[in-house]
Parts: C-alpha cells; sequence; structure tokens
C-alpha cells in the first residue's frame, strides 16, 4: 500500500525530456492534462447552475476532503489510528467563532468573542487546531497502534464535555452563531451579488473559498508525502524499527504528523462552520471521526486522492439519499417507518469499508489510477 | 462514609461489569491481534435478543438465546469478514471493525428506536441492607456472575487444552499453527467467547438503576476500552484491573459530582478516560501489559 513512493518513482522516470523536467508541449499531449483543464472549468463553473442543496452538499464534501487529507497522512501514510479527528474539527470551527465573534448575549448566554478580523481568526483557529495536537504529542508520540486509537477516543468525550459545559466560549447545548468571512473587504455572507444574472449568495461564494482551501491542502499534501517526510512517514508505518534505525526521528514525525493533521482537520472545522453558519456540540462526535476513518478506508489509504474520492463519496451518499429518497424503491423520507436516508446512507459505507478492504486494497481512488499506466511502457526501475 | 462505601461497592460492581467487556476485547486481541471496535455493538445484539425473546420464552432462556445469538454474531465477524482479509497490517483490520460496526449499530438501533428496552431480569428493583450500607440486588448479582465468569474463564485459559492451545497461539503464531493448533479455530473461538461475555454484559449494564437497552447503552459498554488499554490490551488481568479501575472512578466522581461542579456537569462520564490518558502518560503499555523491548 505504500503506493505514495510508488508513484513518485515512475513520475521521474516517465519524463520523456531526457535529465530535464517535462516540458510544456509534453503536457500538452497528456491526457491528463486535459482532464484536469475540463474539471476545474466544470468545478468554477457550477455555482452558476447548481442549486444552494447541492452547493452545500459540494462544500461539506470539500471541508470534508480537507479533514480526510488529514487524517489520511496520520493513519494512511504513517500508520497511526486516529478516532480523535472530530475533535480538532471542533477546536477549529469554534476557535473560528469564539476569535472572530463578539462578545454578545445569545438564549440568555453571555457569550465571549474577541471580535479579531475573521480572516486572521481563522489562521489563528487553525493555528490552534494544531497547537490542540501538539499538547496531545506526548501521547501521539509514544503510542501506536490500538493504545493511539482508543486515547483519541478519550478526546472526543474531553471535546463533548468541554462543548457542553464551557457555555460562555461555546454556547452550551444550542451552540453559537458564525460569523461571516470577510476578505479584502469583500463579506462571504447571505447579500445578494449578482453575478452574470445568477444571484450569488453564502454558497456560491463560499464554493470559491472551499475550492482554493481545498486546494492548497491538497497540493502542500502531496508535497509532503512525495517528499522526504513522506518517504520516512511510509518506513514508520511499515517497519517502525527500521525506520528508527535509518536515522528517522520516530517519536518526533508521530508527533509532527499528528500535528499537521489537526491542522487540516482545524481547517476543515472552519469551512464546515462558515457552511453551517452555525456550530452545534453534537455534529462534532463519535460518528464523524467514524465517518473520517471510513472516507479514508473506503478512497485509499496513504494518498491525497483517495482521502478526496473517499471525502466526497461518504458525505455526498446521504445527500443524494435524501434527495433522491421518493424515487428509491428501499429509502423512504425520515419519518415515514421505512429505511431513513441518514441509516441507508450509513449501510452503504460500513459496508463499503467492509468491502474495499477485503476486495479493493488500495480504496475506490485506484481504480482510476490503475487504467491509465497499464498501457503505459515499462521504464528501467519500475517493477 | 456509608457513601463512600456504597459507592466504592456499586462501583466494584459496575466495574466488575466492564471487566467482563475489556476482557473479551482483550481475548480477541491476543488470539488475532486485531482491535475489535464493534465489540459495543456485539454487546448490543446480545442484550437485544435477550430483550425481545424475554416475553415468550421467560428470562433465563432468553438470556441463554442471547448468549448464543452474540457468541454466533462474533463468530459470523470472525468467519466472513476477518478471516478474508490477505494483507498483514492490523490497524486497517481495526478499521474494518469499525465498518463492521457501523453496519450493526445501524441496524441494532434502527430496530430498537427510541425504545427503551427491558430485558426481564428477576431482580427488579429490590435492594438489600447489610449494616446501614444499600445496595441494589442487581449490582451484587452483577458482581458474582461477572466474578464467577472471570474465574470460570481464567481457569479455562489455564488447564483446558482450548485454553493451552489460545495461549499458544498468542505466544508465536507460527510455531503455534507448526504444532498443529488450528489458528483459525481459535480465532474463532475469541471472537464467539468475546461476544458471549458481552451478552452476559449487556444484562448487567441495563439493569436497575438504569432504565434498560436502549442507543445509549453502546456509549456505556465503550467504558471498556479504557479499561482493556489502561490495564493493558495483551494482559487479562490488566483487563480485571482496568475493569475495576474505570467502575470505582466512574462511580466516585459521578457520586462526588457535587463537589466536583467546577469540572462542569458529566464528569463521571468523562473520569474513565481521563484516567486512561493519565495513566498512558507514565505506562505507554497500560498498567500489565508487555513493555516494548525494542528501543531505537
Amino acid at each position: 500500500m505504500s503506493d505514495t513512493t510508488a508513484e513518485a518513482a515512475p513520475l521521474v522516470t516517465t519524463a520523456p525530456a531526457p535529465g530535464g523536467a517535462e516540458s510544456f508541449t509534453d503536457r500538452l499531449r497528456r491526457p491528463r492534462t486535459y482532464a484536469v483543464l475540463i474539471a476545474s472549468v466544470l468545478l468554477l463553473a457550477l455555482p452558476f447552475y447548481l442549486d444552494r442543496f447541492w452547493l452545500q452538499a459540494g462544500l461539506f464534501a470539500m471541508a470534508a476532503a480537507i479533514g480526510a487529507i488529514g487524517l489520511n497522512m496520520l493513519t494512511g501514510a504513517t500508520g497511526q489510528l486516529s478516532m480523535g479527528h472530530a475533535f480538532f474539527l471542533a477546536v477549529g470551527a469554534y476557535s473560528y467563532c469564539i476569535l472572530a465573534g463578539e462578545s454578545s448575549t445569545e438564549n440568555g448566554h453571555a457569550l465571549t468573542g474577541l471580535g479579531l478580523p475573521t480572516w486572521l481568526a481563522a489562521i489563528l483557529a487553525v493555528l490552534l487546531a494544531g497547537a490542540a495536537g501538539g499538547v496531545f504529542s506526548p501521547i501521539a508520540g509514544r503510542l501506536r497502534g490500538a493504545y493511539l486509537g482508543i486515547a483519541t477516543l478519550a478526546l472526543i468525550f474531553i471535546g463533548q464535555h468541554i462543548l457542553f459545559n464551557a457555555g460562555s466560549l461555546t454556547g452550551g447545548y444550542n451552540g453559537r452563531a458564525v460569523p461571516p468571512l470577510s476578505l479584502f473587504g469583500f463579506t462571504f455572507d447571505d447579500t445578494e451579488v449578482v453575478v452574470a444574472a445568477v444571484p450569488f449568495g453564502s454558497s456560491e461564494k463560499l464554493w470559491y473559498v472551499g475550492l482554493v482551501a481545498l486546494l492548497l491542502a491538497a497540493l502542500f499534501a502531496r508535497g509532503v508525502l512525495r517528499g522526504r517526510p513522506g518517504r520516512a512517514m511510509n518506513a514508520i508505518r511499515d517497519h517502525r524499527i527500521a525506520a528508527g534505525v535509518m536515522g528517522v526521528p520516530v517519536a518526533r514525525y508521530r508527533a509532527g504528523v499528528f500535528v499537521l493533521s489537526s491542522m487540516y482537520a482545524g481547517l476543515a472545522g472552519v469551512l464546515l462552520a462558515l457552511v453551517f453558519q452555525r456550530t452545534v456540540p453534537e455534529y462534532f462526535g463519535m460518528i464523524l471521526s467514524l465517518e473520517y476513518l471510513a472516507m479514508i478506508v473506503i478512497g485509499g489509504l496513504g494518498s491525497v486522492a483517495g482521502a478526496v474520492v473517499g471525502a466526497f463519496f461518504v458525505s455526498l451518499l446521504p445527500q443524494v439519499l435524501t434527495h433522491y429518497s421518493d424515487s428509491l424503491p428501499l429509502v423512504s423520507a425520515p419519518g415515514t417507518g421505512g429505511l431513513a436516508p441518514g441509516e441507508a446512507s450509513r449501510y452503504l459505507y460500513g459496508a463499503a469499508v467492509v468491502a474495499v478492504v477485503l476486495f479493493l486494497p488500495g480504496g475506490l481512488a485506484r481504480l482510476g489510477i490503475a487504467l491509465p499506466r497499464v498501457t503505459r511502457p515499462k521504464k528501467s526501475g519500475e517493477k | 462514609m456509608t457513601t463512600f462505601i456504597e459507592l466504592l461497592l456499586g462501583g466494584l460492581s459496575i466495574g466488575s461489569v466492564y471487566a467482563l467487556i475489556a476482557l473479551g476485547f482483550v481475548v480477541i486481541f491476543k488470539a488475532t491481534e486485531v482491535v475489535n471496535f464493534a465489540h459495543a455493538s456485539l454487546l448490543l445484539a446480545g442484550g437485544y435478543v435477550t430483550a425481545v425473546l424475554h416475553d415468550d420464552i421467560g428470562f433465563w432462556p432468553a438470556l441463554l438465546v442471547g448468549i448464543a445469538g452474540a457468541a454466533s454474531v462474533g463468530a459470523a465477524i470472525e468467519f466472513f469478514v476477518m478471516r478474508r482479509y490477505r494483507g498483514s497490517d492490523h490497524s486497517v483490520l481495526a478499521i474494518v471493525t469499525i465498518g463492521v460496526d457501523i453496519l450493526l449499530i445501524t441496524e441494532l438501533t434502527r430496530r430498537m428506536g427510541t425504545d427503551v428496552l427491558a430485558l426481564g431480569d428477576p431482580w427488579g428493583n429490590e435492594v438489600v441492607q447489610i449494616g446501614g450500607i444499600t445496595l441494589a440486588q442487581t449490582r451484587i448479582a452483577a458482581f458474582l456472575a461477572a466474578g464467577l465468569l472471570i474465574t470460570v474463564f481464567l481457569l479455562a485459559f489455564r488447564y483446558t487444552s482450548w485454553g493451552v492451545s489460545m495461549r499458544a497461539a498468542a505466544e508465536n503464531p507460527q510455531t503455534a499453527a507448526l504444532m498443529g493448533i488450528k489458528l483459525g479455530r481459535v480465532s474463532l473461538a475469541a471472537w464467539a467467547v468475546a461476544g458471549a461475555l458481552a451478552a452476559v454484559a449487556a444484562l448487567f449494564l441495563t439493569v436497575f438503576p438504569t432504565p434498560g437497552l436502549e442507543r445509549a447503552t453502546s456509549l456505556a459498554a465503550l467504558k471498556a476500552f479504557p479499561a482493556a488499554i489502561l490495564g493493558g490490551l495483551d494482559s487479562t488481568t490488566g483487563a480485571l484491573a482496568g475493569g475495576l479501575i474505570v467502575g470505582v472512578t466512574e462511580s466516585l466522581a459521578t457520586g462526588y459530582q457535587s463537589d466536583l461542579s467546577f469540572l462542569g456537569r458529566g464528569i463521571g462520564d468523562l473520569a474513565p478516560y481521563l484516567v486512561m490518558v493519565a495513566v498512558l502518560l507514565i505506562r505507554p503499555a497500560g498498567l500489565f501489559g508487555t513493555k516494548e523491548l525494542a528501543r531505537v
């Protein structure tokens, strides 16, 4: 499953220009370039055509993808099982609310807020999530496997406890409203701006924020995974002691990856909060953590593409089932006695986790990659 | 003082139930090196079968069917899922059990809905008074039953040929296989035993003073995870000690909640996890777990 290293090698060897990087014309000849181009045009154009429901669903999926990339670096690439991802999502989401929100009274609760500029609050929220991961590093650096998995389970319960009890910061059971993001004087809220005869509300505007955030997150993660740190992480996963003997500072790497993945979770949390426009503690429970684990297993452990594919699969599934519940045979609208869409999607992704591990090691993302590579001529150095 | 003793005894009793769950968890880990995150749903399955059947066939037969049911669910998971995995990464298998857990929990909670199911136990809400200390009968029954089962289990683990093959497989699977021990049968037995123990635990997690079997029961069952971890995942002694520690901590933290109000409401549910984190900081392999010898 160490496909990140395997993937990096052919990229270098298949560069046709001897001794140099791929030239521009070579790039133009590859079908992949066009696929990427068409996909990006489509993604940029979507807000002009889709309605709010699908845009929100897409935004959830983007936020989930960012979080899943972080978890995949930790669990997939480094082999550190974490059940506490939802906690760091909560840290990101709530830190943003606390830092950006004004002090106010809501439902009789006095809420504390620092009223910082929202862009600064977003950055600080990501850093705070990382710091929370750092505080946990004495444990994250030392434990592994099941021990770490269950130790991180504690984070979920600690997180829920704080969210429900620290009322002046988190708003308790009712949660707190999320101040809309504003960048360079442009606010991503529901005041309508008409672009090319399409009214742009918060979902349309946030769509582009989500795209940029996801792109940056994915590129950074790809850089980490394909470079020296990525190889060290895979070495730790595959053979911890051998990695240590070869000079990889195992404990430091484990703690470092944990912090990095918490920062990804924090960013995902901020984005989720912006989409939801309200943070509630119940959302950040254990089920959310399990969903993230399901995402990376279904998509494919250890790769960025896997995390993104899995995130879209798991987070769009309930939305699709809800939307088409009338026309699907087994699924019915919630409360009518049949199989509710939420339940149906849980069956599906629960079964998908099992099926993918048993029959499709490498996850859904491998389906797309495996095909074009077969046609490529084998180069020396490739097994 | 009487409050303290009552809380302590109550904690020991619920702790012995946690120990029962943790023991099954540890048995699976020892036999197959798989962390079974589906353990809470095994427990829920056993409890559900008992709850559904007790009206028709009486409590004791229903309990037996429940135990058999949970054992066969466990065995089925081993046979149809775990055995089919051909890789060698045990943390991937742990995630598979999460997938199984999602399936089982969704199915069971869908069947239960928001109902609170009674298991029809014979003890009801009667209490016993011993020298000014009030104890629910269910608590005493839980302690005795858990103690009995754990003793029987440990004796079997030590003296029967089944136990010997189990321990041999845990010690060194390759050698055990060469000595003629069928590893598949060992892990099948481990899953079945774990399911059976969990079904008994389900009974005692849902009797008085708890209202009955409901969705939240699986959350209570989750406390066996910190119990198993803080005792040490590969130690049966650890599972017992961990279970008792978790039970007593939870009971005391809940009982003295008013004195701990600065920590917020519901600290009792959190206490086991805090103790676990504290123990892991000092002993990363748990209290009785095998320490790692490799140091680089």
